[in-house]
């Protein structure tokens, strides 16, 4: 595999807008030193032949863990009412039971 | 006071839940203002709950293995109707509608909650400076960290906070603060402990594990909390071990391997660097210690583990990318407004998410990005399996590996905050246990130059956490 280009400021700016964040100018130019400093640190993998090790996402040998579809009270035994309104009562905005939020597309309605 | 000693005289009605409550928290009020070891002190609801202990016992009953026993939870893990911050400005305020499965367990074994430990913000770092509230400072030294990032959970048990204590381990934020705080940390075997309602970091990596002053308080605290939950899909269907019946049968007979690779040095070509002498001669004197008690002890190679730190760096925040992406202002905690809602989610995060946050998440998105995922993800999660099949291989010739903990003991604070990278080389040794779903803990065994404490790594296969604790019994009792 051919070396990777180090991390440019764009490349920061860019995922910075995938992740909905909002950099500062200072910010920008830390965060590409740090983080080309990491991947710089990951290029040691590189030396590794990996084309026949297959990748793991997860220590387990566990697949397909289900269990048996018997409904439940979410939260305790007082039952799932409760659960609804401290659910809701945890958000910033509600309206009608249901989670608010700013017109998503567009003009609000 | 141990914990098994506090419960055992609770449970007989020689002591009284409220005295042992009463007196943790006169502690607290003594040192916390210096140590700043809680986001949350429960001191309303700790002695209500005394109270009740207390009027059970005295009808007859029973109320469990942890009867009376103050436990600080560690901030990521949810308390129903108390606050959850996990050291983040951006769940401030937010209180969840349930319990985390570890804290349901707690209260069915009959412990005390205390409090709220603080953490780096999303357990992301390796000294506690990373928390939105402000940073904890080691209780044996105070212009020292606690190490991270569990440095709440292990500076209040270091200072007589609790006896007991839980944190969250993904890279060695359990052992590394354990390791630096003086205290046994232990990170069980992956699925051996529920996840369910610990605010996901790395959710393949992630384990709830126990804080404790000696072992034998560790052991207890685990076997209370470990065991099957239907609640987590990565949960192991295996009953919680066995493992204060075990704790004196010794290492007799057990063969230890010293990991070369963890213990750096002129000598060792192929090690990771930074390994403090001071640190490398204590595990050294460790190895002796077990030798002495009847155990074989060489040396052991796991070639790979040496990649594990730059694996970890790029699985733990590709992760964490996905899992934080919840946090976006429209469920719960901080919101700041905005015209439209893409608008009101990226302001929210700016706002809500600090420094180190936002470079694992940015990290993270990077390496699963379009045109890198292999490069990265998918390259390390290669790195993954050699590490698990390199573990598989020495497994094969010992029953148990040693290596530091951390490669030094505590540093003072702002030491690392400047140079991200330098900060995560204090995970170094932790790591590999992590990739690879073992049970690994460190225990205290002596201390630096600098009189501070070093911790012992040890290492098991997975499941194994009960020749484990043999180990760690015998290098608690041999410690100089």
């Amino acid at each position: 595999m051919t070396t990777t280009p180090r991390l440019t400021r764009d490349d920061v700016a860019h995922v910075a807008d995938l992740a909905r964040l909002t950099l500062t100018d200072d910010e920008l130019d830390a965060f590409t030193g740090q983080l080309a400093d990491v991947l710089d640190h990951a290029a040691d993998l590189e030396a590794l032949d990996l084309d026949d090790v297959p990748p793991m996402a997860n220590p387990l040998p566990l697949v397909n863990v289900l269990r048996p579809d018997v409904p439940v009270p979410a939260g305790d035994a007082e039952g799932a009412a409760d659960f609804h309104a401290e659910v809701l009562a945890a958000a910033p905005s509600v309206e009608d039971e249901r989670f608010r939020v700013p017109p998503v597309l567009g003009e609000s309605p | 006071m141990s914990a098994r000693a506090i419960a055992t005289a609770v449970r007989a009605g020689e002591r009284s839940a409220r005295s042992v409550v009463e007196e943790h928290l006169a502690a607290i009020d003594s040192g916390e203002g210096e140590i700043h070891a809680f986001n949350l002190v429960l001191a309303d609801e700790a002695l209500v709950r005394a109270d009740d202990l207390d009027r059970r016992i005295a009808n007859g009953e029973d109320p469990g293995p942890l009867a009376g026993v103050p436990v600080a939870l560690k901030d990521n893990l949810c308390t129903r109707g108390i606050d959850t911050t996990c050291g983040s400005r951006i769940l401030e305020g937010w209180r969840p509608p349930y319990d985390a499965t570890v804290v349901e367990r707690l209260a069915a074994a009959g412990a005390v909650a205390i409090g709220k430990t603080n953490l780096d913000e999303f357990a992301m770092g390796s000294s506690t400076e990373n928390s939105a509230f402000g940073p904890t400072r080691n209780p044996l030294d105070t212009s020292r960290v606690p190490g991270g990032s569990s440095g709440g959970s292990a500076a209040a048990v270091a200072a007589g906070f609790a006896p007991l204590a839980l944190g969250s381990d993904t890279g060695g934020s359990i052992r590394q603060p354990a390791a630096l705080c003086g205290t046994v940390g232990v990170k069980p075997t992956y699925g051996r402990v529920s996840r369910y309602g610990l605010v996901a970091f790395g959710s393949s990596l992630d384990q709830i594990g126990p804080f404790a002053a000696t072992v034998e308080d560790a052991a207890l605290l685990l076997e209370v909390i470990g065991g099957h939950d239907p609640l987590d899909s990565t949960s192991i269907p295996e009953a919680s071990p066995d493992l204060l019946a075990v704790l004196g049968r010794g290492v007799e007979g057990l063969r230890i391997g010293i990991i070369s690779e963890l213990m750096g040095g002129p000598d060792r070509a192929a090690s990771v660097e930074g390994i403090a002498d001071d640190v490398r001669a204590r595990v050294e004197q460790a190895a002796e210690a077990l030798a002495a008690a009847g155990a074989t002890v060489e040396h052991a190679s796991v070639p790979s583990t040496i990649y594990g730190l730059s694996a970890y760096y790029l699985i733990a925040p590709a992760e964490a990318s996905s899992n934080l992406a919840r946090f976006d202002g429209v469920r719960f905690g901080l919101r700041v407004d905005a015209d439209t809602a893409p608008e009101m989610n990226t302001a929210t995060r700016t706002a809500g998410f600090g420094d180190e946050v936002k470079r694992r998440i940015m990290l993270g998105t990077y390496a699963l990005s379009a045109g890198y995922y292999d490069a990265y993800y998918g390259k390390s999660q290669k790195v993954r399996t050699l590490i698990q099949r390199d573990f598989a291989r020495a497994y094969e010739s010992f029953d148990l590996l040693l290596s530091p903990t951390a490669p030094t003991t505590a540093f003072p604070l702002g030491d690392k905050t400047g140079d991200p990278m330098l900060m995560y080389l204090n995970d170094v040794c932790t790591i590999p246990s992590n990739l690879a779903g073992h049970p690994s803990m460190s225990v205290p065994f002596g201390s630096g130059d600098d009189g501070m404490p070093v911790g012992v790594q040890i290492l098991a296969p997975a499941l194994a956490e009960a020749t484990m604790f043999r180990a760690a019994a015998v290098l608690e009792g041999s410690a100089p």
